[in-house]
């Protein structure tokens, strides 16, 4: 039961910790509660599908299939994560802003942040399929099955308690600063998946420039250990990234932070209505939430 | 307020250069024959492999057994689902001279191996 626990909790942790963002990134935003809980729904529906079809997509792309698949919602997750925080550039002032003054009132009139759903189901389908894959298998070898579905269900349930404690440690932060937080935390895991994805190219023989290991960390933090499975979930470690990895990931950085700036810059002209109380807002939170990742130097 | 108009823009306008910056090119496959490795009974045969060092890797990898196998190694950084009755291709970066663990992470207790390059 404990093997079971330990192996779940591995494969949901990473969906957990996108979750807990994504639930502190959308605060305020009218019916993201529906979204995200659609996209925890899709991505499970697509991890029972991806566990059932897991022969046929092994064999497409000469035997690729996983890799590419893998590396397409990777990036597919990516473009999303850019546009929330892009959008966010334009809109995280007002939010802010609305969420400081009426407390924890849900902020109307702001369009629901699809994008994000669109990346919770994809953690969660990724994670997910792998778990099915793993009960399935657990429940299929008939040895002490209910124990070991225990120990699943565990695991399931303990990744939903990383989930809400990322979630309720970002609510620490003040409104604020929320969004400037939830930014980079998003900017970072966007360059981490990106990061990830070139490594399941790579793996798929796509690719295989710059592999040589840049260096080797492992003896600080090894990528097979719980909390060096958080910091690739998070920031999208690895103890030994090849020079196209560190690539993708700070490309992904440098092309966020400029976006977002680029947009925060011609937002903050664009609305004169709300000129005063972003003055009020850049006063008080130092650095404005509005520019999101961007607005730390 | 109007949202989105101006940003969506930027956003579409930009979109093709991260494109272009994520989108890694593709190169040459590895030519070697690939090393053949059995799962049967949630266990790896032959339970060691030698390869050469510096040289990519290629592993076939044949599941027998009824379940899914997931061969699994942080050292190799590989990890990969082999279907139930299915087989799979690994691919591996070229190695340091060392000894490589894997396992199959569904059955952690019986499916061990190890990947010598010298």
């Amino acid at each position: 039961m404990l093997a079971a626990l330990v192996i779940v909790f591995r494969e949901v942790i990473e969906a957990g910790l996108i979750v807990g963002i994504v639930l502190a990134a959308t605060r305020g935003v009218t019916g993201r509660g529906r979204v995200v809980a659609a996209g925890v729904g899709g991505g499970v529906l697509g991890a029972c599908l991806l566990a059932a079809f897991a022969g046929e997509l092994s064999a497409l792309f000469a035997g690729a299939g996983q890799e590419v698949f893998n590396a397409a919602v990777l990036l597919a997750a990516v473009a999303m994560l850019t546009w929330h925080n892009v959008w966010m550039a334009g809109h995280g002032r007002s939010m802010a802003r609305e969420l400081r003054a009426a407390g924890t009132a849900v902020v109307a009139g702001e369009r629901p942040p699809a994008a994000l759903a669109v990346v919770v189901g994809i953690a969660v389908l990724r994670e997910g399929s792998e778990v099915v894959l793993f009960l399935y298998g657990v429940l299929a070898g008939g040895t002490s099955a209910a124990a070991l579905a225990t120990g699943g269900v565990l695991g399931v349930a303990a990744g939903a308690a990383v989930a809400a404690m990322m979630y309720y440690g970002l609510l620490a932060i003040p409104a604020a600063r929320l969004f400037q937080a939830t930014g980079w935390l998003i900017t970072l895991l966007a360059a981490g998946m990106a990061a990830t994805a070139v490594a399941f190219l790579q793996q798929g023989g796509f690719a295989q420039v710059m592999q040589a290991p840049l260096w080797d960390t492992s003896w600080l933090l090894a990528d097979g250990s719980i909390p060096g499975r958080l910091a690739h979930a998070l920031v999208g470690y690895t103890d030994q990234p090849d020079g196209l990895q560190l690539l993708a990931w700070a490309a992904t950085v440098a092309l966020i932070w400029t976006m977002t700036r680029a947009v925060a810059r011609r937002a903050r002209p664009a609305g004169p209505a709300t000129r005063p109380a972003a003055g009020a807002v850049g006063a008080a939170g130092g650095r404005g939430p509005a520019a999101g990742s961007a607005a730390a130097e | 307020m109007v949202p989105g108009t101006g940003d969506s823009c930027v956003f579409l306008r930009l979109l093709p250069a991260a494109a272009l910056l994520v989108l890694p090119v593709a190169a040459a496959r590895a030519a070697d024959p690939p090393l053949e490795l059995t799962i049967k009974d949630h266990a790896f045969a032959p339970a060691e492999l030698r390869v050469k060092a510096g040289q990519p890797v290629v592993l076939h990898i044949r599941n027998e057994d009824a379940t899914a196998e997931e061969f699994d190694s942080a050292s190799l950084k590989v990890e990969k689902v082999i279907p139930a009755h299915g087989e799979a291709t690994v691919r591996i970066r070229p190695l340091k001279p060392g000894t490589y663990k894997f396992e199959g992470e569904y059955h952690e207790d019986t499916a061990q191996g190890t990947l010598v390059a010298e």
